[in-house]
């Protein structure tokens, strides 16, 4: 594959880098409370899409469990918030109880899909998230429940935390944005996020990612010359999982809530689903764009369809086609066509493009 | 101990499992009444169950397909099911057995056509483009199924619809001290006709004996001069009705769905499949008995383990036999 030789390569990078300079700079670029929760939200679901493509886009496998493990990092982390106050101490141990818990059930998983057939692994990974899925919402005393759990985080991220004072002992603004705790927290999400992202990066870059090409490109093959393709797998099964339990830490650390809807719902696995597939598997590219498109339509596509829905209310089936609530729907059928048509995703398709010898 | 296994090998061997379940759960619970109503209603279960999943586990055995759309046609069957016993609510109000019967039979019926014309659609248009791809597979059966859960959002919305019910399958019959819900007797009764039926389809006609050597050797069946294809499309329209059947009796049964029914019911039976072994309609009525039987008596017995009864039953199984209990793939 010459894939990273490309104009389109150049250009899919470039674009990258646009989104993560907006990104730097989104709390300057963009100064409403909303923009920045929606920044915030495509930094955190760059890393879970990255991890979830790490999986599928550099094995193979289709795993259903990736918001358990998400969800694992954000129960840790919001339990041990609320249990043992809101301290650094009490974050590290809710993202190492987080990630200790993601690694042994992603052990198990992973022993007992070895023994049987590829395609249950997808059947297994499903039963699985489900049973989680119950399970913090019957354990209300631990999780909250339905309801979830709120609790406090450090108050170096509180609102009325003041990074720098003016001369008057007021918070300094500096372009209009107060340096506050909120800006803290918002960087602390973006620059774990890029950390994380750059550690994946670097793991398709080192021979552990040559190794799993290779076995995305021919299986039987990289068998053949010697690599145990099930424990490859097996091992970016767990690497993955702890990431994706990282980053349900740090999206925990960001909201102050953790509930079923915001951890662990199955609709988050469709969302990263949709995202992997939009964006372009096997790149980690197509996760940043995958992520930015779709978070931001889940954010201002609403708006737009409500909008459609009152200008056609005169024809009779498309408004209720149109309503906002719908919007799973178009995506879904996009989804349909993209698998069908691009099965490389934006990412991938742009990346074949102008290809140079 | 070979000799003992030799014997229980004569006597069935993993047939027996679901009544050597039966046996410690009568020891356990103790009270015979009891234990008769929850065998029952985990049978009643299981037939539903199996209704679903035949059809599942039939289609990937025959061509390698597995459907995470399977469980929109059980959501539909449901939906359609009881939005024609709605129409013919004042057949089922009017008192009389046979306007009432009548009702309940084109309500099935609907779900049935609806089921094998959806099947069809589904099959030609989502996933005949991608066989033998199956990563393709899942991620576009799963698309279908997203989309197909939200026309019926939109159809139905979201609210939770009453099922009425006719009112010869209401209340239950009392024998001593044991009750019984008429409901789950008529379940059972239908999935065992089903079952039959399907048995003496595969088994005895030329049909069934195309499918059954598809599944064994799907290549030599084409070689042979078989047009597998149309008959995949076939098994498919047929385990697609299957599944909506399924969800017009689940739907019967709850009284009250509501869309998410076939997420739900998805997961178990993805169970049921994977613990009878994909491509065999005896290892998924076996599997749909034993995850019948077992969530209820764990529902009874310890209700806080009811949860995780069925994923625990499935590693047990797994590691017992990693292909499940009776695979009908090499």
């Amino acid at each position: 594959m010459t894939q990273d030789k490309t104009t389109g390569a150049l250009i899919v990078k470039a674009i990258v880098l646009v989104i993560a300079a907006a990104l730097l700079f989104a709390p300057f670029l963009f100064q409403d409370v909303r923009s920045v929760e929606v920044a915030a939200r495509i930094c955190i679901f760059v890393v879970l899409v990255a991890s979830y493509d790490l999986l599928i886009g550099y094995t193979g496998i289709v795993s259903f469990a990736h918001t358990m493990f998400f969800g694992f990092g954000a129960y840790g982390a919001a339990i041990a918030l609320k249990q043992l106050g809101n301290t650094w101490a009490s974050i590290g141990i809710g993202a190492v109880a987080g990630i200790a818990l993601s690694l042994v059930l992603a052990v198990a998983i992973g022993l007992l899909s070895l023994r049987v057939k590829a395609i249950f692994f997808a059947m297994i990974t499903l039963a699985a998230a489900s049973v989680a899925l119950v399970l913090a919402s019957q354990l209300s005393q631990l999780t909250g429940g339905e309801d979830g759990i709120t609790y406090r985080t450090p108050d170096f991220f509180k609102t009325a935390t003041k990074l720098m004072t003016d001369e008057d002992g007021k918070v300094l603004r500096i372009a209009g944005v107060r340096m506050n705790g909120k800006l803290a927290a918002y960087y602390f999400v973006f620059f774990t996020s890029l950390a994380l992202f750059i550690v994946m990066l670097r793991i398709t870059a080192s021979p552990l990612g040559t190794v799993l090409k290779a076995i995305r490109e021919n299986e039987a093959r990289a068998e053949a010359i010697g690599y145990r393709v099930v424990s490859y797998r097996t091992f970016v099964f767990c690497i993955t999982a702890v990431i994706a339990s990282l980053a349900g830490t740090i999206y925990a650390i960001w909201l102050k809530y953790t509930g079923p809807d915001t951890a662990l719902s199955f609709a988050i696995m469709i969302d990263i689903l949709l995202m992997v597939v939009i964006g372009g598997m096997g790149t980690l590219w197509g996760a940043v764009i995958g992520a930015v498109l779709l978070v931001m339509a889940q954010y201002y596509l609403r708006d737009l369809m409500e909008v459609a829905s009152e200008a056609t209310a005169n024809i009779p089936v498309l408004p209720h086609l149109l309503e906002p609530d719908r919007w799973l729907l178009w995506l879904g059928l996009i989804f349909i066509l993209l698998v069908y048509f691009f099965p490389k995703g934006i990412a991938g398709t742009i990346m074949d493009k102008g290809a140079r010898t | 101990m070979d000799q003992l296994s030799q014997t229980l090998g004569r006597f069935g061997g993993v047939n027996l499992l679901p009544v050597a379940v039966a046996l410690i759960a009568f020891v356990l619970i103790g009270a015979p009444s009891s234990w008769v109503t929850l065998t029952v209603a985990g049978l009643a279960m299981g037939m539903m169950i199996f209704l679903m999943a035949s059809g599942l586990s039939l289609v990937f055995g025959l061509m390698d397909v597995l459907n995470f759309g399977h469980s929109a046609f059980v959501s539909f069957g449901a939906f359609v099911a009881a939005s024609t016993l709605a129409y013919f609510g004042g057949w089922l109000g009017s008192g009389s057995v046979a306007l009432a019967s009548l009702a309940l039979i084109f309500a099935i019926a609907a779900a049935v056509m609806f089921g094998m014309i959806g099947g069809w659609f589904f099959e030609t248009v989502i996933i005949k483009p991608v066989y033998k791809d199956h990563l393709r597979q899942i991620l576009i059966t799963m698309g279908a199924l997203i989309v197909a859960e939200q026309i019926i959002l939109a159809i139905w919305g979201g609210t939770p619809m009453t099922v009425p019910r006719p009112a010869f399958l209401e209340g239950s019959w009392i024998i001593g001290d044991v009750s019984i819900e008429i409901y789950r007797v008529f379940a059972l009764v239908l999935g065992v006709a089903v079952y039959a039926l399907l048995y003496l389809v595969l088994n005895r006609t030329r049909i069934g004996l195309l499918i059954r050597a598809g599944v064994e050797n799907r290549e030599m069946v084409e070689a042979l001069g078989f047009r597998i294809d149309r008959l995949f499309i076939g098994v498919f329209m047929g385990g697609s009705a299957l599944a909506a059947m399924g969800g017009a009796t689940w739907a019967g049964y709850q009284t009250l769905i509501d869309p998410t029914l076939g997420a739900e019911m998805m997961i178990i039976v993805f169970i049921v499949v994977i613990i009878g072994g994909l491509g065999s309609i005896e290892g998924t009525l076996l599997g749909a008995l034993m995850v019948g039987l077992v969530s209820n008596y764990i529902g009874f017995l310890a209700p806080k383990m009811a949860l995780a009864s069925n994923m625990i039953l499935m590693v047990a199984i797994l590691l017992w036999r990693p292909a499940g209990l009776k695979p009908a793939i090499k």
